[in-house]
């Protein structure tokens, strides 16, 4: 029972996550294959959006591997590859957006976010730790209210 | 002014809630198009009807005219294709491309459906589909009479698309020439 258990575990931590890269799509010159596979894990798949193309089982997918594949094989270098299927379905194809003057904000935004409230809270530090106003003396009216209080609780 | 600097953050997390609820009413599936007002990318589809001639990228032009990317096995053309053929009776051109489909099961749909199209190609492989940028079907394209892409429609053409939008459009480059 124990050895069956272990063994199954040995079998599940070598188990890779699933890929949907079909057999009969990939290339022979296993060099070509891994370089389709670095480009494939981040292009975004148009029908389920939050996966790769490597990921999903989507017709549209496995039509855009093959088309990767033949761009390779032609003889594109990766990013002519990329290009290619950037052309025809934007930036949003890219799982990782480029550093570009339209994507400034997505990659400096949360630097921003930090200097800004940095600066806000250096700002709130200043004005609380400003000198401490010196207490005004007491008047003679006050003088004497305390006196007589000072009596009163001495005397009870 | 030393109050305005405290309200500083809050504002700020106005803004955010503010972007991000904006965010929540988008359709993600809704993508802008690469190719408004570049010109269609090239293709030579064969027929989808027996003895038609086919859909060639060339072909729509001198007119303004719709490029639907349709398929016999997607829902939502169904629900798109009374409005198509609404528009056909207004005298609309509307060219067809049928996408990752069989062409026979392609022409069974433009007999049981009814035929909205001018012309009409098959991309059985998809890749004309792909060229154009399609990532499911419907989508509609407007073309202008320079053959260049205008509009893009993603999802069933609805009547107020149509209404508020693509007519307006269309009429424009009817007057542009």
């Amino acid at each position: 029972m124990r050895r069956s258990v272990i063994a199954l575990l040995a079998v599940l931590a070598l188990a890779g996550p699933a890929r949907a890269v079909l057999p009969g799509e990939q290339l022979a010159d296993p060099r070509l294959e891994a370089r389709a596979r670095a480009i494939g894990a981040h292009l975004r798949c148009l029908v389920c959006q939050n996966q790769s193309i490597d990921d999903s089982d989507a017709a549209l997918a496995g039509d855009l591997r093959v088309i990767l594949r033949e761009r390779l094989l032609a003889g594109d270098t990766d990013r002519q590859a990329v290009d290619f299927i950037v052309k025809r379905y934007g930036h949003y194809v890219l799982l990782k957006p480029p550093f570009e003057p339209e994507t400034l904000l997505l990659w400096l935004g949360p630097a921003l976010v930090l200097v800004g409230g940095g600066v806000w809270v250096a700002l709130m530090a200043k004005a609380r730790s400003g000198p401490i106003a010196p207490t005004p003396a007491l008047t003679p009216e006050e003088r004497e209210q305390l006196a007589q209080r000072l009596d009163a609780e001495s005397a009870s | 002014m030393k109050r305005l600097i405290f309200l500083a953050p809050i504002a700020f997390f106005g803004l955010l809630i503010a972007a991000f609820a904006a965010g929540l009413g988008r359709d993600p599936t809704k993508l802008p198009s690469t190719l408004i007002d570049k010109p269609l990318p090239s293709f030579d589809l064969p027929a989808v009807r027996p003895g038609d001639a086919g859909l060639k990228s060339s072909d729509g032009a001198g007119q303004p005219h719709l490029l639907n990317v349709f398929a016999s096995w997607c829902v939502s053309c169904r629900v798109e294709h009374p409005v198509l053929l609404q528009l056909k009776a207004q005298g609309v051109p509307i060219d067809g491309l049928d996408w990752k489909d069989e062409p026979t099961d392609g022409a069974k749909y433009l007999v049981d459906q009814g035929d909205p199209y001018r012309l009409a190609g098959n991309d059985r492989t998809g890749r004309a589909g792909i060229d154009l940028g399609v990532a499911g079907v419907p989508e509609t394209f407007v073309v202008d009479s320079r053959g260049r892409v205008r509009y893009k429609v993603i999802g069933p053409i609805s009547p107020e698309e149509w209404a508020g939008a693509i007519k307006p459009l269309m009429e424009r480059l009817r007057a542009q020439g």
